[in-house]
């Protein structure tokens, strides 16, 4: 498999009043396509920190973070907007969805940023939708559905515009273990069939057990690695 | 390119949609808009009235003689002799029977009562001759009759009878020491003519005590506009102390002293339209903060901030549009064609009535597009700055 993301010496910090913070000061990691990583550290180890460098919506104070062979970590807010665009979709705790859109408006989003004529737009959503199951909700509110459906039309949204990367944070935390359990068999559906690299941050070990892998981080650093049978 | 604006469209539909989140807010910012609009034509309306009147009033064919650094007619004085003399003057177009065509009138200040506060204000009264009636265009009796010469009858026009108590047809009237009937009602097509009361020059002459005197003297022009030969008669005979004009020219420039309602008007709405400015910049910043996530989370998924800048200002715009509007069909419904009496250059009461132009209603929108421009500015400029990074704090 090739590599899809590597860390060279990657720095982190940032000032909080007079004083300096160091989150990472030289990590380094490797991501091959069609992984499924999890990152898992107590609260202030870095792993949102790191999804977020991942995402192109944070940057390093130091080193380089390659993408299928594209320094990110230099590209102005512009072009790292753009990249978002082609590469990655995020999937975040609360879902994130537009409250006044319905959950179809939600998931074409991405596909606004692509050339796709309206017709296309559709059925792509269409597409998206029956993948989560949600088909016959496209026109349901956000407010209109419960947890672990507005979870599965984010999903819907993030790979819509087919993106290598899905980057998610706590995608279960605010769900019940039944609905958790069944948006993570969601997720390992994408990796293993649609061949989705999968980054995703998490505090719960049950979550962490569909990854390939899981990585730990305390204090900004990787204390133990796991690979999943 | 085109992606960019199906991206602003998008962010522009979600704000309008969340707009009912921040409904009083919003609302309280529309209402400032049309509050600073509304008082804004009002005045513009009034002052636009007031020139219309003024300008209406003002004939190219008619010069008017006043003595030399008269502001109005009230203080210009002209002797029997000094008419005769400016008569003969060249330019001068003859009536029928090959006479000279002018008319040399009075314009003394007579006592009325303001319907509207009830207080006593200065109604101008005209000492005028059948060729003054002749001399003007419009002029038509529209009840009653004219005033027969060598009586204490006068006629008033139709501005008087709606402002004013006490000159309905068939009245008494006192001024002074004088009693006086109203025959007649007369109508001058909208001018500030109408503002005021005719009777007999002779008459008035006798009852005011004016000797053989006259305020103005009023020429037909044998060629329009042209007061040249009049006014180098005038130039030429140290006898004569006088100015000329033509009548549009000299209530233009009365009209000129009316631009200080302009100022005003716009001062005003100036210094309420930074209260409004200062509700818009609230409103937007709240807007901008109630959708922080939703905004990151747009610019996460790749949005551009160009999109996070353009949708909250559109929202700031829409807003102050919608108050503009109002607020112009406020001062429309209220003001437009709201006929009252201020004190006119005379320092006599001249009716006029509001008018709410096209033009007018522009200056309002574009105050209203101001505020909103402003308004919208910093708020957008912080949605668009707001760190991406936004989109994952709650879930931290």
């Amino acid at each position: 498999m090739s590599v899809l993301f590597e860390l060279k010496n990657v720095v982190k910090g940032f000032v909080k009043g007079k004083e300096k913070i160091s989150i990472f000061e030289d990590l380094n990691m490797t991501i091959e396509e069609g992984d499924f990583v999890a990152i898992m550290g107590p609260s202030g180890s870095g792993k949102t920190t790191l999804l977020n460098m991942l995402g192109g919506v944070d940057q390093p104070t130091g080193g380089e973070v390659w993408f299928d062979g594209e320094r990110i970590d230099s590209l102005s807010e512009g072009n790292l907007a753009k990249w978002r665009a082609n590469n990655v979709g995020f999937i975040f705790q609360f879902y994130n969805l537009m409250p006044m859109l319905n959950a179809a408006r939600n998931v074409e989003l991405p596909l606004l940023l692509t050339k796709l004529s309206g017709k296309q737009r559709k059925k792509n959503v269409e597409t998206a939708l029956t993948l989560v199951e949600l088909a016959d909700r496209a026109k349901h509110m956000p407010s209109e559905m419960s947890g672990g459906q507005q979870q599965r039309v984010a999903i819907a949204r993030a790979i819509v515009s087919d993106p290598k990367l899905l980057l998610c944070d706590e995608p279960t935390g605010d769900l019940d273990r039944a609905t958790a359990d069944e948006i993570l068999r969601m997720l390992q559906l994408l990796n293993q069939k649609f061949n989705k690299t999968i980054v995703m941050v998490t505090h719960d070990p049950a979550a962490a057990k569909y990854a390939k892998r899981t990585i730990h981080l305390d204090k900004g650093e990787f204390v133990e690695e796991e690979l999943v049978a | 390119m085109f992606g960019l604006f199906s991206q602003i469209g998008t962010v522009i539909v979600m704000n309008i949609r969340s707009l009912p989140q921040r409904l009083w807010m919003s609302l309280a910012a529309v209402l400032a808009v049309s509050v600073v609009v509304a008082v804004l034509l009002s005045f513009l309306s009034m002052s636009n009235g007031f020139a219309s009147t003024l300008d209406g009033t003002g004939s190219d064919s008619v010069a008017i003689v006043t003595r030399s650094g008269s502001q109005s007619e009230l203080n210009s004085v002209i002797s029997r002799d000094s008419v005769n003399i400016v008569s003969t003057a060249p330019g001068i177009a003859t009536t029928t029977d090959g006479q000279p065509f002018y008319s040399a009138e009075l314009y003394v200040v007579v006592d009325g009562i303001k319907k509207s506060s009830g207080t006593e204000v200065n109604i101008p009264m005209r000492g005028i001759s059948r060729t003054g009636f002749e001399l003007r265009d419009k002029v038509e009796i529209v009840e009653g009759r004219v005033f027969e010469p060598g009586t204490n009858e006068l006629i008033v026009g139709q501005g008087v009878l709606g402002q004013f108590d006490g000159f309905d047809l068939g009245q008494e009237v006192t001024f002074g020491k004088t009693r006086w009937s109203v025959v007649g009602v007369f109508s001058t097509g909208g001018s500030a003519f109408e503002s005021e009361l005719w009777a007999d020059a002779r008459m008035v002459q006798d009852l005011f005590n004016r000797g053989n005197s006259f305020q103005t003297m009023r020429i037909r022009l044998a060629e329009p506009g042209n007061v040249d030969g009049i006014r180098e008669m005038i130039e030429n005979d140290p006898r004569l102390i006088l100015d000329v004009d033509t009548e549009s020219d000299y209530f233009a420039t009365q009209g000129e002293a009316l631009q200080g309602i302009v100022f005003f008007g716009w001062g005003i709405s100036i210094v309420m339209g930074l209260g409004a400015l200062a509700g818009a910049l609230n409103t937007m910043y709240t807007s901008v903060a109630s959708r922080s996530a939703e905004i990151a989370t747009l610019r996460a998924i790749g949005f551009s901030n160009l999109s996070a800048f353009f949708g909250t200002l559109s929202e700031s715009i829409l807003l102050s549009l919608v108050g503009g509007v109002v607020g112009a069909l406020v001062s429309y419904l209220f003001m437009d064609g709201l006929t009252t009496a201020t004190m006119g250059p005379g320092f006599t009461q001249v009716v006029f009535t509001f008018e709410l132009s096209p033009a007018l209603f522009q200056n309002g929108i574009m105050l209203a597009l101001l505020i909103g421009l402003v308004g919208g500015f910093f708020p957008a400029w912080r949605a668009a700055r707001l760190p991406v990074i936004t989109a994952f704090q709650k879930a931290t």
